[in-house]
């Protein structure tokens, strides 16, 4: 133990647990001057978001840093709170801190006045949450990660209930805690299995524990189903596309870039970390419920009509994505293709750091374009680009991210996760040899359809002419809101940029996980990526900006020079046709509809098609998700059975409740016996 | 050229494997008809090639065998059946074409598992192909059960055919001669009967749709 | 990064702008010659090209920034595709900056440009173009990607320049599962670059356009780099498509001298595959825009089959 009387002595973790009080101090504050709206927008928030800076940096240096440990005096009397920082928190601490400073800025800027709860209250519980997320990456045993999980499942719920007076938001946070405490339900029986019947709680304890191949499996498949609950997996993804766009935009944004990652972490820690055992078909489990997820998510997404929900469908397929990445990692580690288990978790954990920033871009650009139409469906927006161009040139690098296109952060995770699909043929096994091509292939058809939804929400909402009267008035961002923008973009760009540097970043992850790294390999090269050799592959960002760059430049003065520049505006061309007006555009329905016919069988859909007969004639077509109807609704229908049979237990007499006891007296007395 | 034969008859492998790819995703009858003959070419080509290599003459009989019956006689009496039928119309299946081809590719990942250990047990020059004979057979068979008219039926029925003689020729370098003219009479009586057979069902229902035929039970 | 390399990258990209719209005229011509029209000349896109960019360029009223920039980005994108393929030499500097993922990257970047471009202007062609656009890319690009993978898995690299250089070296070899991905390939490219039977380049008729909805709002310098990225993007096809199914030919890094032969081996492979490209434009119909998917659908199918043969078959 070290003495806290000296600052210098302080370890990272003691810092980091500075920051998490900092921001359980201003939650206070906020509690404090609770209906003062301007000072927690201009000062709590921007406070919290250099706390987030602080805790960015703390995350790095702690990256390299060895693992460190701390025993809190918190809790009951036997069980004190265990606290780890080892280089997987690390990682997590920093995706943390890099996305929540540009959102609480963002969302310093995003208040306007008398929007249901009290700002100060939003202001105590955004501070709990993000206080508790980064305990549950320091935690080091069962007890406090269930305790500040479920802090942070109620905090978010809070936050989810912002607009708690609109009665659809009250049900999506209904369902929202509902699945999340079915997924606690997992992860509690998780770690009641891995702690093997000594008694002894703590993850170090789990660490050297050797479970039978029988319930290690049980073990993994529950963390799987209790994590994957939280993250948004097939089938416990229901939950995911009514809560994000109920909640406030910087929360979604939170909640969607950084919550599911915690989700994603608890399979790390519980999957790589606690359980020692590697079997191949629990890698195959991971990939196939991925990559399941990713094409529900993505198709889903494309036929949305309402920008928060494209973008949380878009969420589940990203997450599905790195899933599938994880997947693979699980599988190569358990044939101990070390090497090759590295680039893939590199890949998977790049992929989740880019996500974190472009997703919580696009929901904080869906934020501002609420705020000054007033309106989330695609149907009315439209032309956005010509009144607020701060909001509208971020989006389109976000965009450009999420399809994941170079030279941007999204296509490098990409990029590796394609590399390491490659090296399959080394696999054992001619049907996982042949299997993984396959979901290659897949990945590759997943990427091209994100590119398809992302390309209708900047085209619908920014692009062509606004298709409602009243969208003239829209008015750009706050300076707060562009600043938290300008973070977030900045972030997407460099980790398109500089790879290489994120990758030695990730690489005392992977070396902590699988006993490899990529980080060796890739330092030997300077500025190009090569995750394994020269010869097999190689990326560079930074040329190929520049190149672009380059032949944009030269071609444009190339034509002044040797031509000329004239311009001149005029009415559009359209073929003629003259009248123009804002609704012969694609509707966002309508743009999707060549998804919706291919993948027909995926969708519930009920249609409402106008007959030669009607006075006014109409067209309406609603797209459900069919998993509500097969899986969902019978598992209610089902409970609320079972809850009659069981209620007939209550018949209201007190000589039935007498004889309750009597009876199980008598058997207590029965068994004892024996 | 002895020593590409086996990537030659590799090469004739995926080509069979690739026709009876473009015989699923095919709509047209005419088209059906003739790539099927062209799958039997690359047949006819392989068993040729084969028998050069190995030295077998049973191989280029067997060749010739499949030459006369698949590639020409067939095809023609198939061309002058639907000229009589007046069957010209695209091709109605029960599922539609992109399930049908992600379906096929699920069994040709099934096939090449399966025959991955059998064909390193094999002594042939060509033994990496069974999967890939295994895989147009049941490709051929899903053919048959996913179209709704006749005679892509019967087209099925023969490239399942033209799959099992591939696999035996490259497997087990050909069957006993009996067996070849044996399965060859059959093929040829099977192709007539059908023949006939198609006129009935088109004089009964005057339609050559097999779901008339569902009527054909006790109510 | 020696001064040959140097210098054969800058003569592989001044080939590829120079060349590009020779090849579009040559297939145009011999397209004319088969359907016993009189052809226009083989200098015809270099004369439309010089028109386009001495006129005025007329934008519409309320096109943002976007619109203007997006062909600037677009020509870029094509002209960095064209560099990175190897058509003359594999001693290229910038090839280490892209391997063959990037490259589908590079291509799926213009496209997605080309497409926001278009609905920039809010006319219903405009949309219409780029939800057709983005139709036909979601599933062309996992195809053409499939593809590079079967060459990938038989030469075990994603990087172009190593790919040549292991399929030119070899012994002759035949890998049957690059038949399937040739076919593949051939589908795909017909389908990118916007050919009869997906799509017509000559069309007038608003509704059965693709690629021609989504420039039909731009004019002169504009429409000009426009329609040069379309050659060079057919350009690039044709090279990819030589280098992974006819490589020979292309000089390597330790035979400088090569590279006065690679040029001539270059022009007569293009011109063997612009007059089989106008062969296949003559002898097909195009199709209705809903068996696109099917077409596409097929095209990634074969090359996922491809992979797999080439899993079977364990060759290279």
């Amino acid at each position: 133990m070290h003495s806290f009387t000296h600052p210098g002595n302080w370890l990272h973790l003691d810092w980091v647990l500075v920051v998490v009080c900092a921001w359980l101090v201003i939650g206070c504050a906020g509690v404090a001057a609770l209906r003062r709206f301007h000072f927690v927008a201009t000062v709590l928030f921007p406070v919290g978001a250099c706390f987030s800076v602080l805790l960015m940096a703390l995350a790095l240096s702690a990256t390299f840093a060895g693992a460190e440990v701390a025993v809190l005096p918190l809790g009951l009397p036997q069980l004190p709170f265990h606290l780890r920082l080892d280089s997987l928190s690390a990682f997590f601490l920093l995706l943390i801190g890099g996305v929540s400073a540009g959102v609480s800025t963002f969302a310093a800027g995003y208040f306007r006045k008398g929007e249901g709860t009290p700002p100060g209250l939003i202001c105590l519980e955004y501070h709990v949450f993000l206080a508790s997320i980064a305990l549950v990456v320091l935690a080091d045993d069962a007890y406090v990660f269930m305790v500040v999980w479920e802090t942070m499942a109620f905090s978010s719920f809070f936050l989810v209930m912002a607009n708690h007076r609109i009665p659809e938001i009250r049900r999506a946070g209904y369902l929202y805690m509902l699945v999340a405490h079915i997924g606690a339900l997992g992860i509690l029986l998780c770690f009641g299995l891995l702690q093997a019947n000594t008694g002894d709680y703590t993850f170090a304890n789990m660490r050297a524990q050797h479970l039978t191949p029988f319930w290690g499996s049980v073990a993994f498949c529950l963390a799987v189903f209790g994590f994957g609950a939280k993250a948004g997996l097939l089938p416990l993804h229901a939950w995911l596309p009514e809560a994000h766009p109920a909640a406030p935009s910087p929360f979604s944004a939170l909640m969607s870039g950084v919550m599911l990652k915690i989700a994603l972490y608890g399979i790390l820690r519980v999957g790589f970390d606690l359980l020692q055992t590697r079997i191949w078909w629990w890698g195959v489990l991971l990939m196939a419920v991925g990559l399941a997820t990713a094409l529900f998510g993505v198709v889903f997404s494309t036929v949305q009509v309402e920008m928060k929900r494209l973008l949380a469908y878009s969420s589940i397929e990203n997450i599905g994505l790195i899933c599938a990445g994880m997947g693979l990692a699980m599988l190569f580690a358990s044939h101990g293709m070390q090497a090759f288990s590295a680039l893939a978790l590199t890949a998977a954990m790049y992929h989740m750091i880019s996500h974190a920033f472009f997703k919580s871009l696009l929901f904080c650009s869906t934020g501002a374009v609420l705020h000054a139409t007033g309106e989330r469906s695609l149907g009315k927006l439209g032309g956005l680009i010509r009144y607020m161009p701060w909001v509208a040139w971020p989006t389109l690098i976000g965009v450009l991210s999420c399809a994941g296109l170079p030279p941007f952060g999204g296509f490098v995770a990409e990029w590796l996760l394609l590399q390491s699909f490659l090296f399959t043929t080394g696999l054992p096994g001619a049907f996982l040899d042949m299997l993984v091509p396959v979901m290659a292939a897949m990945i590759a058809l997943i990427a091209a359809l994100s590119g398809y939804t992302m390309v209708k929400y900047f085209g619908v909402i920014f692009l062509g002419q606004p298709r409602d009267d009243k969208l003239a008035q829209a008015h750009d961002a706050g300076a707060w809101e562009r600043l938290g923008m300008v973070w977030l973009v900045t972030g997407c760009v460099l980790l398109g940029l500089f790879p290489n540097q994120m990758i030695a970043l990730i690489d005392p992850l992977t070396q902590l996980l699988v006993h490899a790294g990529l980080a060796h390999t890739v330092a030997e090269n300077g500025w190009l990526l090569v995750p394994v050799h020269m010869d097999r592959a190689s990326y560079a960002p930074t040329i190929f900006l520049l190149g672009v760059m380059a032949t944009f430049g030269a071609t444009y003065l190339l034509v002044r020079k040797l031509y000329h520049a004239r311009m001149r505006r005029v009415p559009p061309w359209d073929c003629g046709h003259p009248w123009q007006t804002a609704r012969m555009q694609d509707s966002a329905e309508g743009f999707g509809q060549p998804i919706r016919q291919i993948f027909e069988p995926f969708f519930r859909m009920d249609r409402h098609l106008p007959t030669a007969f009607d006075s006014e004639p109409s067209y309406k077509v609603q797209v459900d998700d069919p998993l509500w109807h097969w899986l969902y609704l019978p598992v209610v229908r089902l409970v609320e059975r079972v809850s009659k049979v069981v209620g007939l237990l209550q018949q209201g007499r007190i000589a039935v409740y007498l004889m309750y006891s009597f009876v199980t007296l008598i058997v207590v007395l029965l068994v004892v016996q024996r | 050229m002895i020593a590409l034969a086996p990537q030659l008859i590799n090469l004739f492998a995926t080509l069979i494997l690739l026709l009876s790819f473009a015989m699923i995703s095919q709509r047209r009858i005419v088209s059906l008809i003739n790539i099927f003959a062209m799958q039997g070419v690359a047949l006819v080509a392989a068993s040729f090639l084969l028998g050069y290599a190995t030295h077998q003459t049973d191989l280029y009989v067997s060749g010739a065998l499949t030459l006369v019956l698949k590639v020409i006689f067939i095809p023609w009496m198939l061309h002058r059946l639907i000229r009589r039928l007046n069957v010209r119309w695209d091709v109605e299946t029960l599922i539609n074409i992109p399930t049908t081809m992600l379906v096929g590719i699920g069994l040709v990942i099934f096939a090449f598992s399966l025959a991955l250990p059998v064909s390193r047990l094999s002594h042939s020059i060509a033994g990496g192909s069974l999967g890939i004979a295994l895989a147009c057979v049941l490709l051929s068979f899903m053919m048959m059960i996913t179209r709704s008219k006749a005679v892509p039926q019967v087209i099925g029925f023969l490239s399942m055919e033209n799959g099992l003689i591939f696999a035996a020729t490259t497997v087990t370098n050909g069957m006993p001669m009996i067996v070849e003219f044996g399965i060859a009479l059959d093929v040829l009586v099977g192709v007539l009967i059908l023949g006939v057979f198609m006129f009935q069902i088109r004089e009964k229902f005057d339609s050559l749709d097999i779901h008339n035929l569902e009527t054909l039970k006790e109510e | 990064m020696s001064a040959l390399g140097v210098l054969s990258q800058l003569l592989a990209l001044v080939t590829a702008l120079l060349l590009a719209p020779l090849l579009t005229g040559w297939v145009n011509q011999w397209r004319h010659w088969l359907q016993n029209k009189s052809a226009p000349g083989l200098l015809q896109p270099y004369r439309m090209l010089h028109k386009l960019f001495k006129k005025e360029s007329l934008v519409a009223e309320h096109a943002s920034s976007l619109f203007r920039m997006a062909p600037y980005v677009v020509f870029g994108c094509m002209l960095l595709a064209s560099a990175i393929v190897p058509t003359l030499s594999t001693d290229l500097p910038l090839s280490p900056a892209a391997d063959a993922i990037a490259l589908v990257g590079l291509f799926a970047l213009a496209r997605v440009f080309i497409s926001l471009a278009a609905m920039d202007v809010g006319t219903a062609f405009g949309t219409l173009g780029a939800r057709r656009e983005m139709l036909v890319g979601f599933l062309a690009e996992p195809a053409l990607l499939m593809v590079l993978f079967c060459a990938s898995m038989i030469t075990r690299s994603t990087s172009l320049t190593v790919i040549v250089e292991t399929l030119a070296n070899r012994d002759l070899a035949i890998y049957p599962s690059l038949l399937l991905a040739g076919v593949a390939f051939t589908m795909v490219s017909l389908a990118e670059n916007s050919r009869v039977p997906v799509d017509n380049p000559d069309t007038h008729l608003e509704l059965t356009m693709i690629h021609e909805a989504l420039i039909l709002e731009y004019s002169a310098r504009h429409l000009a780099l426009l329609e040069w990225a379309a050659s060079l993007k057919l350009f690039a096809y044709s090279c990819i498509g030589l280098a992974l199914f006819a490589p020979w030919g292309v000089a390597h890094a330790q035979a400088p001298l090569a590279l006065l032969l690679a040029l001539p081996v270059l022009v007569f492979k293009l011109a063997v595959g612009g007059i089989a490209l106008a062969l296949i434009e003559t002898l097909s119909a195009k199709m209705r825009i809903f068996r696109v998917p099917e077409f596409l659908g097929t095209a990634f199918l074969l090359a996922v089959i491809g992979l797999l043969v080439n899993v079977l078959l364990g060759v290279g």
